[in-house]
Order: C-alpha cells, then structure tokens, then sequence
C-alpha cells in the first residue's frame, strides 16, 4: 500500500514571488510529510542508492528511522558517514547518485532522499539539545588550509579523534565556497552555513580567517614554527576561466566568481552593504553548470532579463535537474547549441551585445558526451548590458609555488593517492584542489578520507 | 591626517608584517558591511607588528576606513597580497648596477616609500620624484628625503619645487645629465600611463603598480584583469607591479570606473554610519 503512493511534493516559494528575492527557493518537508516519503522506501536487500552515494550514507537505514519517527536516531546514522548534511541535501546532485539509482525511479519516481536528509539535519539543528562532548586533546596538531567542504569534513573527523585542528581562511568568512558561491536561495548561510561551521567549532576545531597560505605564511613555517605535524590542503579550485575571445575585457564582462562573491560574500543584494554590483536590464550567462544557474538566477532577482547561452543541448547540462527546473520557473531563458564567438562594445567600452555561432552536436567525445561543432556561417548577435562567464574554475596555484616537494598536474591539481597524500610527506590534500572543480559531496568525502590518512601517518610517526 | 583628504594609519597585524616586501599591497574591511579596499603597503615592521596604510577619500568605503581612530579595529586586514617588486629577488650584483628613479603621485607617493627605503637600504642608488596637485597635498617629503640620494619635488600649481608635471621633471632631470636605468611609476593610472609614454621616450625601462578593482585579492574573481602585451593578468596574483611598456592603461582606467555608476548611488544614499553598529 504504502508503496503505491507516489513522491511527496515538497513546498516551494510560488516562481512569480521568488524571482523576486534572496530566501530559500524550497521551504522543505515537515515531519509528516517526511515520514510519508519514508514509508515510500523499499528496504531494498542490496541497496544500490547507498553504493552510488560518495560517501555511503547509510540511506535505507536513516530512512527507516524517519518513518518511525525516530529523527534524533536518523540524524545520528547520517551523521556516521557525512559531516554536512543539511548542505548536501541541499546542494547534491542527487538525481545522478542516490536518488539516480533508486529501484523506485526505474518505473517511477525514486525516493526524495535529499528532500529527507535535508527535513533530519534541519530537524537536527533546529532540536538537538546536547551539546558535543569536551575537546581532550591528543597532544597533536594539524592545520587544515581553506574552509571549504573539505576542510571542514577533515577538520571535524580529525577534532573527533583528539587532534588540535586549525582551520586557515583567506577570506574574511568560513565556508569557501558555501560562503561566497552558493547564493543564499538555494543555501541560506546563517541558518545553514553558520550553524554547520559553528557545530565543528563546537568540536574543538579553531578557525583563522584572513590567513592566506603562501602568502601571510607558508606552509613550512606551520609545520616549523607553529608546530604543526600535519597538513591537509583543502583549497579548492577557485580561479575562473574566460574563453579567450576577443572583448572579454569590455566593462561589463564578469566572471561567475566575481559575480556570486560580490553577491553571497559581500552581500550586494542587501541595501546596508556597500558592494556594488553590477546586472543590469538584459543578462547572458555563458556556461550549463550549477555556477551558471547560481549566477543567472542572481541577476534575475537583481532585476534583469536573463538568458543562459549553452553550448551544447539541454540533456547534456552539467546542472543540478532541480536547478534548471528552477530557473526555466523562474523565467530564464535558454539559448542552447549555441557558443559565443566575440563579445562587442560600445563606444565606451562597455558591452553591447554577445555574437554567438549556432552548434550542433557531433561525435561523443572522451568524456562521453556529445562535442558540439559549429555551423559555418551561422554567426548571429543577442543584444546585452553584461556578460558573466561560467565556464568552470581552476585550482589556485599559490599552495604549489610556495611549498617545496608539493607536485602539480598538467592542469595545476596537486598530486594526490586516494587516501590523500600528497608528494611531500605531511602534507596531504583533497577535494577540488586534487580533482579540479567537482561537488561538496565528493569534496567532503575526500576531506574524510584525508583526516583517516593524517591520523594513521601521525599514530605510525 | 597627512592633508585634509589623506589619512596614515598604522594597524597591528603580526603576521602580516612579518611577511611583507615592498610592491606588495593588503585587504582592509572596515566593518561587517563594507567593502574588502585593497591598499598598498606604505611601510612595514616585523619587531613592531604593524604595517603602515595611507588612504585618500573617494568613496563610501575609504571615507568609513578613514573615519577609525587610533585604537579601534578593522572588522578584517588580510595580505599581504601580489608579488614583491622585482629588486627585492635581485642578485647583489645585478641591484649594485642599478640607479632607480621613482616617480610618485598623490597618494601614491605612500606605496613608493618602502620600495625607495629598501634600495636605500641595500646601498641602490635611488632618487624620487613627488608631485602632487599643490603644496598642501604633499604628502611622505622628510621621511622620504631620508630614504632616498636626491628628493625632487613638483607642484601642478608651482606652490613648491619644480612647476609643472611630473613627466617634464623627469624629462629635465634626464636632460640635465642624470642617468637612471629603471624608472618606477605609482600614482593614479593617468600619471602612470604618461609617466610611461615619457620614459618610452628617454628609452627608460618603468614598471608601474597597477590599482585596479579587486574582490578577494586572491585571483578569484577577475575584477582585476589587465591587458599587458596582449595577454590578459590578473593584477592581484600576477602583479600587482608591470612593465609599464606593457601595459594598455586605457582600458585599464576604463576597467577602474566599472562601478562607478553604481557607487555615486551608494555614496547619495550612505547613510554615515557611526559607531558602526558596536
């Protein structure tokens, strides 16, 4: 019977409202809402959506719970296996992981398991009572560099096993790129962000903001004059591509980073900071990822007109599902298949509008998906006041220059083994900074398995 | 207040002193609500603990840092940031051949001092040259005529020392025999853009130290893209000090006012916030 019931709507802001301001697009199930879901789950003997999940959260197990009402007890399984949950449920991609495998989703709609991590950890947060255990010290201390996803999943396995963890920031606020990419309709950062970083506070785990390592020290003076015996590097990849053609540096033209971080970081949206920013009336958003949305749907509730220019088609947008369905709600038009080729300016040098060559799509290429060709000839304008580029984003090299013995890929990753340890013994790293830009989800799970490493290479020194 | 407009101010911040070199620049954010204002550093000292920053009112942001006195605190002060300038990674006796000529401008004479202290320092010959629009907005003169071989000074108005700009003191200094083989530029981009097209023309190598728009100050968001010779930089993490030859300064000066349209705004609107919330 129970199975019969389809996936439980989640409630939302209406898309008209919403286009309008910054507050969470999804309000989230309540505890009844949840445990229907719950009960749609099939306790399946061999659960596929726990081995498609990067960190193998214990689904059907946390699951059960729920429906029993037990959400203490589900909150305490997930938390077995992932240290962000109210941002994962929030910001995963589901639909090619978990939910992607659900038995449930072959003839129908698969379980809302990010729905429901989501309605635990907000449960969790807003109703937890105890407060985590005293910090006893181990004697050792490792410094984690950036406060991004993993870090912040290093930093707390690692606190949770006695070490002294100080956690290093170059900017002003923890998060990374919670903090300053993910806008707050879709990952509100007091109620979310704050609260996870003030929960490994809670562990012991101290936090310096403002500390650019390899600039306001090196690595080598953590580990020589600061006494730290290890350090996990965990700074993401956060320097942004353009695409190299001519009037990419017209006013007007920002990259996704610069816009999101004025925006989220800095704040822009609100009238009693003082960033400026800049969308205008008519926006093209160049790129299919989530950054592209995250930075479309921006400058639509700035107030513009937007529209997102994509290579390739619909199928092939990197995106979160729910993210495109979002945005199309909103009101964001799509221009697919099509590439731009030249951005021009006015006399002032400020952008005018975008020309674009129309694509179609040719042989799979390595990564599998169809390559897009160009159409000879096809060259066509879209009239725009700013142009932001969304084209993915690059690990900063900085670390790599100014620490000896750290060797680099070919596209300026730091060399890593699976459990994280880097070319230099000591030095581990994890997450975007390893695998170039990927998910919080895949970065935690590095920063975890990171934390294991340092631990066995402190206990064997 | 070194005029009535420019404000020194010498913050504690140990780390950060302890790791700065000339050329190099820091984020200062006043409070939880204004802007991350990148400054360059105009003097620093690891046994103190404290690094010096010279401000000039322009905006809503640097009239709120300008508005702290001593004792209080920045909500933030990161860095320090870019790459030292290019002497301070010199062999000996490659630095011992050198004779530098600075050229600084207004509020840019700050930045110029710690970069004429040093070669100072390590025996360089160097000579500066300060203008500014009148006599009363000079700013840095005895100190730097402490750091430096020979001081000359240039007023837009005549108020003091040389009439005229700073490119036709340089021009005459040159013409009255002195030989310099590297020039260096620091002032607003249109002083360091004609400071270029001058030194172009005595065939005098300059780098210049670009202030351009910035975020984070860490190569994140790109504000700060520059074109020099052809190639697009990120002044943050590549520079913040170029060859001046190099450098395209109209679309840089282009690319500084990208916001301004939306900063008159803000200043119309700011409400002057005192006692910032504490």
């Amino acid at each position: 019977m129970a199975n019969k019931i389809g996936r439980v709507p989640v409630r939302e802001q209406d898309p008209k409202v919403r286009a309008t301001n910054f507050e969470e697009v999804c309000y989230g199930y309540d505890a009844q809402e949840a445990q229907l879901e719950a009960s749609r789950c099939l306790h399946c003997k061999n659960p596929r959506c726990v081995a498609a999940c990067p960190v193998s959260v214990k689904i059907p197990e946390f699951i059960a719970l729920v429906k029993d009402g037990d959400f203490a007890g589900a909150a305490a399984k997930i938390a077995e296996d992932s240290s962000l949950p109210a941002v994962c449920g929030r910001v995963c991609p589901q639909e090619t992981q978990c939910e992607g495998s659900c038995i449930l989703g072959v003839k129908g709609e698969s379980v809302a398991i990010g729905k429901l991590e989501r309605f635990v950890a907000d449960w969790n947060r807003e109703n937890k009572s105890a407060s985590a255990p005293a910090f006893v010290s181990n004697g050792h201390k490792v410094a984690i560099v950036g406060s991004g996803p993993a870090g912040l999943a290093c930093a707390s396995d690692l606190a949770k096993l006695g070490y002294e963890v100080t956690v290093f920031e170059a900017l002003h606020k923890a998060g990374g790129v919670l903090e300053y990419g993910i806008p707050e309709f879709r990952l509100p950062k007091e109620k979310v962000v704050a609260s996870e970083i003030a929960s490994v506070k809670d562990l012991g785990v101290k936090f310096e903001t403002n500390v650019i390592i390899g600039r306001t020290v090196t690595i080598d003076q953590l580990m020589d004059r600061e006494g730290f015996e290890a350090v996990f590097v965990g700074t993401g990849a956060g320097l942004p591509r353009f695409m190299g053609i001519p009037g990419e540096n017209f006013n007007g033209v920002f990259s996704a980073n610069e816009f999101l971080t004025r925006n989220n970081l800095m704040k822009a949206y609100r009238p009693d900071y003082l960033t400026p920013i800049h969308a205008g009336k008519k926006v093209c958003v160049v790129g299919g990822g989530n950054v592209a949305m995250d930075a479309a749907r921006t400058a639509l509730r700035l107030g513009a007109e937007v529209t997102i220019v994509y290579r390739r088609t619909e199928v092939e947008l990197p995106a979160r599902k729910e993210e495109v369905h979002h945005a199309k709600e909103e009101g964001i038009e799509f221009a697919m298949l099509t590439n731009p080729v030249e951005i021009l300016g006015d006399d002032k040098g400020w952008v005018r509008a975008i020309k674009c060559i129309r694509m179609e799509l040719g042989e799979p290429d390595a990564s599998g998906r169809r390559s897009p060709v160009e159409i000879p000839g096809s060259e066509f304008e879209i009239e725009t006041e700013t142009v932001i580029m969304a084209l993915g984003t690059s690990p900063n090299p900085l670390i790599a220059k100014t620490t000896a013995g750290l060797e680099t890929s070919r596209r300026g990753c730091l060399v890593a083994d699976e459990a994280g340890a880097t070319t230099r013994p000591g030095i581990f790293a994890g997450g975007d900074a390893v695998s170039g830009a990927a998910t919080v989800i895949l970065a935690m799970g590095a920063g975890r398995r990171a934390a294991a490493a340092i631990d066995a290479y402190l206990q064997s020194k | 207040m070194l005029t009535p407009t420019i404000c020194k101010m010498e913050v504690e911040a140990p780390r950060l002193a302890a790791a700065a070199l000339p050329g190099q620049f820091l984020i200062v954010r006043a409070d939880e609500k204004g802007e991350r204002v990148p400054l360059t550093i105009s003097d620093y000292d690891a046994a103190k603990g404290t690094v010096t920053i010279v401000t000039q009112k322009i905006g809503a942001s640097s009239a709120d840092i300008i508005s702290y006195e001593p004792g209080e605190a920045f909500a933030d002060v990161v860095g320090p940031l870019g790459i030292a300038s290019e002497f301070t990674e010199m062999p000996a006796e490659q630095l011992a051949q050198q004779r530098y000529v600075f050229i600084a401008g207004g509020v840019g004479t700050a930045p110029v001092y710690p970069q004429a202290k040093w070669l100072h320092e390590h025996g360089v010959a160097v000579d500066v040259i300060i203008g500014a629009k009148t006599k009363d907005l000079l700013i840095y003169v005895d100190q730097m005529r402490e750091a430096c071989d020979n001081l000359y000074i240039c007023t837009d108005d005549g108020s003091e020392g040389f009439h005229g700009l700073v490119t036709a003191l340089l021009e005459k200094l040159v013409a009255e025999g002195k030989e310099y083989t590297q020039a260096v530029a620091i002032g607003p981009m249109i002083m360091m853009k004609f400071a270029t097209l001058t030194a172009k023309k005595l065939q005098l190598p300059i780098i210049v130290s670009l202030n351009t728009l910035m975020v984070d100050g860490t190569g994140m968001c790109g504000a700060c893209r520059v074109t020099v010779g052809g190639k697009t930089r990120f002044a943050c993490v590549e520079g913040p000090e170029f060859d001046g030859y190099e450098v395209d300064f109209d679309e840089a000066m282009r690319r500084q006012r990208q916001y301004v349209a939306e900063e008159t705004e803000a200043r119309e609107n700011h409400v002057c916030r005192i006692g910032r919330g504490k």
